[in-house]
């Protein structure tokens, strides 16, 4: 069986980067394993503007993105293998793969996950009425135009405010489609504000705030859909529905990290992230392997996935050198306005970002960090919203090894 | 007059509240760095915007190549710009960056790959 330092299930932003930071610590032993064609993940198909302005100081599209680290990996002689589907890790690292050159198999020292994030369906939010076609996700949309030169239809309605279905709106009416609107069962959006800004106001397409689909009628192709309002419970408000006749649907209802591969390997998800529970060196709870980028948490911007994914590499370098990282016994605890963390547990000895998101808007306010009744990190923000993803750095020198960190909202 | 923005320049995306007089800005808050301030004054005289978009390409491994501009053009010339794109047909291979349309309608800016296509095997 092959044997290998390294094994990076995916070759997305966050596998790329943790790639070549390996490579640059002297971990020279990798592997990247790509089920697509091509390296480069979901940032192919998102050829819109606005990836790498924190990471190069200008602003890139995705595929110009994601091209900076496929020639890095070129240039350097990352070993990668494109065509190649992971079928399972096991919780000793062996790794099995479908490719072209038939089953290969391989015993890792240490395995990354960086497999990103999928998109919840009309299923997972179980929209009642007919089949038609004429619903899709926005980022199958997105590969539909932007990949395979294929128009998905005329006469559009949008569910959810992510990022993607905004950008898909500005997308579709660039091509010529007309956007009806954008509905979102919370109060608040889910995206980006500037999304809001250039990707519905300048087209002229209406947002509207705690309302959703609650039918889907056509009998071959999507003919209309109902709109209801809904109550501070996200119930339908019965007499409020109105009826869009529309020939797509494009739901763009939230992204789920894609674990299936971590849970055959024994690896703990956390309920909150949809993602692997991770300590400060974002080891999951099987040592060894490591996790990072949309399957880790799901992230708004890519320039942070790359930051995340070097962190990892940081330490599975550590990891591959000293045979083992610092215990992490110290619990991440969170109060009600707080959605989740990363990590999730911490050592008291190591200087480490945490990053979380609020679970409503929220203005204002103060997080804190509180670790034995002591304020060991702070952020003010005048606003916090669920769309945009905090991160708070916290140093060694203010922590101790006893007591659980504790994140708190104060308003 | 207040006016309300929302900064575009990054994803921080700042609600800036501007004092407006006459089409000027007199004053403004809530930005986080100066390019707010360029924002709000740009949004007040000449609405910039970039877009991305895609070229069909000819003998390539893929049917099309995206582009960007590489540039800002007014936004009331978009429509005008994706006409100028949708004619476009270039031939495999693709170099990201190569200019697709020099200096599109005048406006000062080129429309550029943002892929590299291979031609077709």
């Amino acid at each position: 069986m092959r044997q290998v330092d390294t094994v990076i299930i995916g070759g997305g932003p966050a596998g790329l980067s943790a790639a070549v930071r390996l490579w640059e610590k002297g971990i020279r032993d990798i592997l990247i394993l790509e089920r697509e064609h091509q390296l480069g993940g979901i940032l192919r198909q998102c050829i819109h503007d606005g990836f790498g302005l924190t990471r190069f100081g200008e602003t890139l599209s995705g595929p110009e993105y994601a091209q900076r680290f496929i020639s890095q990996v070129e240039a350097l002689g990352i070993p990668y293998v494109t065509d190649t589907t992971v079928i399972d890790i096991t919780e000793d690292k062996k790794v099995t793969a479908a490719s072209r050159d038939g089953m290969l198999e391989i015993q890792a020292k240490t395995v990354i996950l960086t497999m990103g994030c999928r998109e919840r369906t009309r299923g997972a939010i179980s929209i009642p009425g007919e089949r038609p076609a004429g619903v899709y996700t926005a980022g199958v949309a997105q590969s539909y135009i932007n990949l395979q030169n294929k128009m998905v239809g005329r006469e559009v309605v949008i569910l959810g405010s992510g990022d993607i279905g905004m950008i898909m709106a500005r997308r579709l009416t660039l091509e010529g489609a007309h956007v009806q609107a954008v509905f979102e069962v919370q109060p608040y959006a889910s995206g980006l504000p500037r999304n809001i800004l250039q990707c519905l106001d300048d087209y002229g397409i209406p947002l509207y705030l705690s309302h959703t689909v609650t039918e889907i009628r056509g009998k071959d192709r999507l003919e209309s859909v109902v709109v209801s309002q809904v109550d501070d419970r996200l119930q339908p408000i019965k007499g409020t529905e109105k009826e869009y006749f529309c020939d797509t649907l494009i739901l763009s209802v939230g992204l789920i990290p894609e674990n299936e591969l971590s849970l055959a390997a024994g690896v703990v998800l956390d309920e909150r992230t949809k993602g692997a529970a991770v300590d400060e060196h974002h080891q999951t709870s099987v040592p060894g392997i490591f996790a990072a980028g949309n399957v880790l948490q799901v992230h708004d911007l890519v320039d942070f996935v790359s930051m995340e994914a070097e962190e990892l590499a940081d330490s599975v370098a550590a990891f591959l050198k000293e045979g083992q990282l610092n215990g992490c016994g110290l619990e991440v605890k969170t109060d009600g306005n707080v959605t989740h963390t990363i990590p999730q547990r911490i050592s008291g000895t190591k200087d480490f970002k945490l990053s979380m998101r609020v679970k409503r808007p929220v203005k204002d306010c103060r997080i804190q960090l509180i670790q034995g009744g002591r304020v060991v990190g702070e952020k003010k923000m005048k606003r916090a919203i669920p769309a945009e993803m905090i991160q708070i750095p916290v140093k060694a020198a203010k922590l101790n090894e006893k007591d659980d960190l504790e994140v708190k909202v104060i308003c | 007059m207040l006016k309300y923005f929302t900064c575009i320049m990054c994803p921080r995306g700042c609600e800036i509240t501007a004092e407006v007089e006459d089409g000027k800005m007199l004053s403004a808050q809530g930005n986080f760095c100066p390019k707010g301030q360029e924002y709000v004054f740009q949004e007040l005289t000449s609405p910039m915007r970039n877009i991305a978009s895609s070229v069909l390409v000819e003998g390539g491994e893929l049917p099309l190549a995206s582009v960007r501009l590489n540039g800002l053009i007014p936004k009331n010339r978009i429509f005008d710009v994706m006409e100028e794109i949708r004619r476009v047909k270039i031939k495999a291979p693709v170099t990201m960056g190569q200019k697709v349309i020099c200096d599109v309608l005048g406006l000062g800016c080129d429309v550029i790959a943002t892929k590299n296509v291979k031609a077709a095997e």
